[in-house]
C-alpha cells in the first residue's frame, strides 16, 4: 500500500470511528471504547515485540499500574481525570526504561518468562499496597460528565475522549515506526549485531523502546480506570497480559492497523464465542486461536499484506509477460 | 531441627511433582524450542481421566497406568494434529496455539466434571512414618518415590535405547539426523507423547493434596517454570535438580521467613525467576549458546 492510499483509509476509518455515537449508544458503544483502550495497548506491545523483537508476557503490569496511578489520583487528590493519563504515560514510561535496562540482558524465551514473572507478581503487590489502592476491594471512582453543557451521555464522552487519545498516540507511534528511530528500532530486531555495527546503540534504544512501550499500555490502562470507574487487582491478572500477546500476534505484528484488528478480536470474539456455547466459552474462544493461526499464521494484517503482495506481483509479472509468481515466492519470511 | 528435616522432606514431596512438569516442559523445549503453555492442563485433564476410572471401579495402579497411556497417545495426537500445522510457523505464533489449547482443555474439564473440587484418593498408606521424632507424611515418600522410578526409567530409555538416541539425535541436529534416516517429525511426536506422561504422574501425584479441580495446575505449572529456569531450559537433569531445589527452597522460606508465609509463596517463585534470569540466565546446568554469525 503507497503512502497515500493509507493516508486515506486511515482518514475515513477515523471519520467513521468518530460517527459511532450517531448510530449506537450504551453498552454497544461503551464496547467500541474498551476496543480503542486495547488497540492503545496492543501498539504498545507491538512496538516491543513487534518492531523491536522483544517478547513481553507482562504487559498487563503496566496496564495495572497504569490504571492504579489514574485511580489513585483522582480518588486520593480528586486530579481531574484528563491529568491523570498523561501522567500515568510519564510515570509508565521511566519504570519501563528501568526495568528494560536489565532485562537487556534476556532474549527471547528468558525475557518472555521474566515479564511473565512480573504480570504474576502486580496482582500481590497491589494487595499489599491496602492504604493507596484500596487492597483487593479496589478503589471505586465516579464516571466523568460530558463538559460545557454537551447534550451526550457519558458513555458518548468517555468514547470520544478514548477515541482522540487513541488517534493521537497511533499517529504519533505511525511517525515513530517510520522515522530514524522506528528504523533502528527493526534493525536491531532482524540483525543486532549489524545494526551496532552501523552505529546504533542497541542497548540504549532496547530500553527506550520498553519505556515507550510501557507508556503506551500505561496510557490504556489509565483510559481503562476512567471508562470503568473502578479498579481491582484481580483484574490485572495474567490472563490480561496473555490477552495482550494473542492480540498483537492476531492482529499482526509490526503492523499500526493489526492493533485496531486484533483489539477487535480481543473484545468481540470472546462475546462471540458466549453466544455460541454458555457451558465452554473458552473451549470456542481456544478453537478460534488455533484456527484463525492456521488460515493466517502472521496475522490478519500479515495475511492482508501478502494477499496485496501477490496482487501486485502477478499484475507486474503479467505486464512483463512472464510467468506470474505463485504467492509462496511472494511470502517473505519476515517475523 | 526435627521441623527442619520434616520441611525438606514435604519440600522434596512437591519439588518432585514440580521437577515432572519441568522435565515436561524441557523435553519439548529442547526438540523444538518451544515452551508448551498447556503443559500443565494436558496434566490436569489427564488426572481427571484417572478419576473417571477410579471412580469406574478400576483399582488405582490399573487406573494409573491406563492414564499414563493415554497420556501418551494423546501427546502424540495433540503434536501431530494440533502442532505439526504451524511447525515451521515464527515461534509466537506456536506459543499462541498451546495457549489455545490450554483455554480449550481447561475449558473441557470444567464443561465434562464441572468446577467443584474432587477428592482424588492416594494409593500410599494414611498412617505417617516415625524416624524418631520426625513424622513423614507416607504420600510425601511415594512421592519422591515415584518421581525417583520414573526418572531411572527416562534415563535408561535415553542412555540405553535405539530409539531413545534416535530422539535426542532428532533434538540435536534436525538435519543430520533426517540424513541418517531418523524420522525426525514422529521423534518430535514421541516426544511431546514422553512429556505428557510426565505431566500425567504430577498431576496425579498432586491431586490428592491440592483436590482436583481444572484450575489445580496453574501454580504448579509457574513453579515448574521456575524450576525449569533454575535449571537451565536445556537441560533435562536441570529441569529434575531444580525442581527438587524450587520445593525445598519455597517450603523452608515459607516456615521461617514470617512475613512471607503461605500469601507470598508463589512471589518466592518469581523472585527465584527473576534473580536467576539476572545472575546466571542460562540455568545452573544450562549451556549458553554461542552462536556463530
Amino acid at each position: 500500500m503507497n503512502r497515500r492510499a493509507s493516508v486515506i483509509l486511515a482518514v475515513v476509518v477515523i471519520a467513521f470511528a468518530y460517527s459511532l455515537p450517531i448510530y449506537m449508544s450504551g453498552f454497544r458503544l461503551f464496547q467500541f471504547t474498551q476496543v480503542c483502550i486495547y488497540a492503545i495497548a496492543l501498539m504498545g506491545l507491538n512496538l516491543l515485540t513487534g518492531y523491536n523483537g522483544q517478547f513481553s508476557l507482562g504487559h498487563g503490569a503496566f496496564y495495572a499500574i497504569g490504571a492504579y496511578i489514574s485511580a489513585i489520583m483522582m480518588d486520593q487528590w480528586a486530579i481531574a481525570y484528563g491529568w491523570t493519563i498523561p501522567v500515568a504515560g510519564v510515570l509508565c514510561l521511566i519504570v519501563g526504561f528501568l526495568f528494560g535496562r536489565p532485562a537487556l540482558r534476556l532474549e527471547g524465551l528468558y525475557l518472555a518468562l521474566a515479564t511473565f514473572s512480573l504480570a504474576l507478581a502486580v496482582p500481590q503487590i497491589l494487595k499489599y499496597f491496602e492504604h493507596w489502592t484500596g487492597g483487593s476491594q479496589g478503589i471505586v471512582l465516579t464516571k466523568p460528565k460530558a463538559p460545557w453543557g454537551l447534550k451526550i451521555t457519558e458513555d458518548q464522552w468517555l468514547y470520544l475522549v478514548t477515541l482522540t487519545v487513541t488517534v493521537v498516540m497511533f499517529v504519533l507511534a505511525a511517525n515513530l515506526v517510520r522515522s530514524r528511530v522506528g528504523r533502528a528500532m527493526v534493525a536491531i530486531r532482524d540483525n543486532h549485531i549489524a545494526a551496532e555495527t552501523m552505529g546504533v546503540d542497541s542497548a540504549l534504544y532496547k530500553s527506550l523502546t520498553f519505556g515507550v512501550s510501557a507508556a503506551y499500555t500505561g496510557v490504556a490502562g489509565a483510559l481503562s480506570a476512567v471508562a470503568i470507574a473502578y479498579v481491582a487487582p484481580d483484574s490485572f491478572n495474567v490472563f490480561l497480559s496473555v490477552t495482550f500477546l494473542i492480540g498483537i500476534v492476531i492482529g499482526g505484528l509490526a503492523s499500526v492497523w493489526g492493533n485496531v484488528l486484533g483489539a477487535m478480536f480481543i473484545q468481540f470474539v470472546p462475546n462471540w464465542a458466549q453466544d455460541i456455547s454458555k457451558a465452554a466459552p473458552w473451549a470456542i474462544f481456544g478453537i478460534f486461536l488455533i484456527g484463525f493461526m492456521y488460515v493466517m499464521p502472521y496475522g490478519i494484517a500479515g495475511a492482508i499484506k501478502r494477499l496485496w503482495i501477490s496482487q501486485v506481483v502477478s499484475r507486474v509479472s503479467q505486464k512483463q509477460g512472464g510467468e506470474p509468481l505463485s504467492s509462496q515466492q511472494a511470502e517473505s519470511p519476515s517475523r | 531441627m526435627d521441623i527442619f528435616v520434616q520441611q525438606v522432606m514435604s519440600g522434596l514431596a512437591t519439588g518432585g511433582i514440580y521437577a515432572s512438569l519441568a522435565l515436561a516442559l524441557v523435553m519439548i523445549y529442547q526438540a523444538t524450542d518451544v515452551v508448551n503453555f498447556a503443559q500443565g492442563e494436558m496434566a490436569m485433564f489427564a488426572t481427571y481421566l484417572a478419576w473417571t476410572f477410579m471412580n469406574a471401579g478400576v483399582s488405582y495402579w490399573t487406573a494409573f497406568i491406563l492414564t499414563l497411556a493415554i497420556a501418551f497417545v494423546g501427546g502424540v495426537v495433540i503434536q501431530r494434529v494440533v502442532i505439526r500445522p504451524v511447525e515451521n510457523k515464527p515461534i509466537l505464533t506456536i506459543v499462541i496455539v498451546t495457549l489455545g489449547l490450554l483455554v480449550i482443555l481447561n475449558s473441557m474439564a470444567g464443561w465434562i466434571w464441572t468446577y467443584l473440587q474432587k477428592p482424588f484418593p492416594s494409593p500410599f498408606p494414611r498412617e505417617p512414618i516415625r524416624m524418631g521424632t520426625v513424622v513423614l507424611g507416607t504420600h510425601d515418600l511415594g512421592e519422591i518415590a515415584v518421581t525417583l522410578v520414573m526418572l531411572a526409567l527416562l534415563f535408561v530409555f535415553f542412555r540405553f535405547t535405539p530409539l531413545g538416541l534416535a530422539m535426542r539425535a532428532a533434538a540435536q541436529n534436525p538435519l543430520s539426523s533426517r540424513l541418517a534416516g531418523i524420522r525426525v517429525s514422529w521423534m518430535l511426536a514421541l516426544g511431546w507423547g514422553l512429556a505428557a506422561t510426565f505431566g500425567a504422574v504430577a498431576g496425579i501425584m498432586v491431586a490428592p493434596i491440592l483436590t482436583l479441580d481444572p484450575n489445580m495446575m496453574g501454580g504448579i505449572q509457574i513453579y515448574a517454570f521456575a524450576a525449569a529456569t533454575l535449571g537451565g531450559f536445556g537441560s533435562p537433569v536441570g529441569a529434575v535438580v531444580g525442581g527438587f531445589l524450587v520445593g525445598v527452597v519455597e517450603n523452608l522460606v515459607g516456615t521461617y521467613v514470617s512475613f512471607i508465609g503461605t500469601e507470598l509463596k508463589l512471589t518466592v517463585a518469581l523472585a527465584m525467576i527473576i534473580v536467576v534470569l539476572l545472575v546466571k540466565p542460562s540455568g545452573l546446568f544450562g549451556r549458553t549458546h554461542v552462536r556463530r554469525v
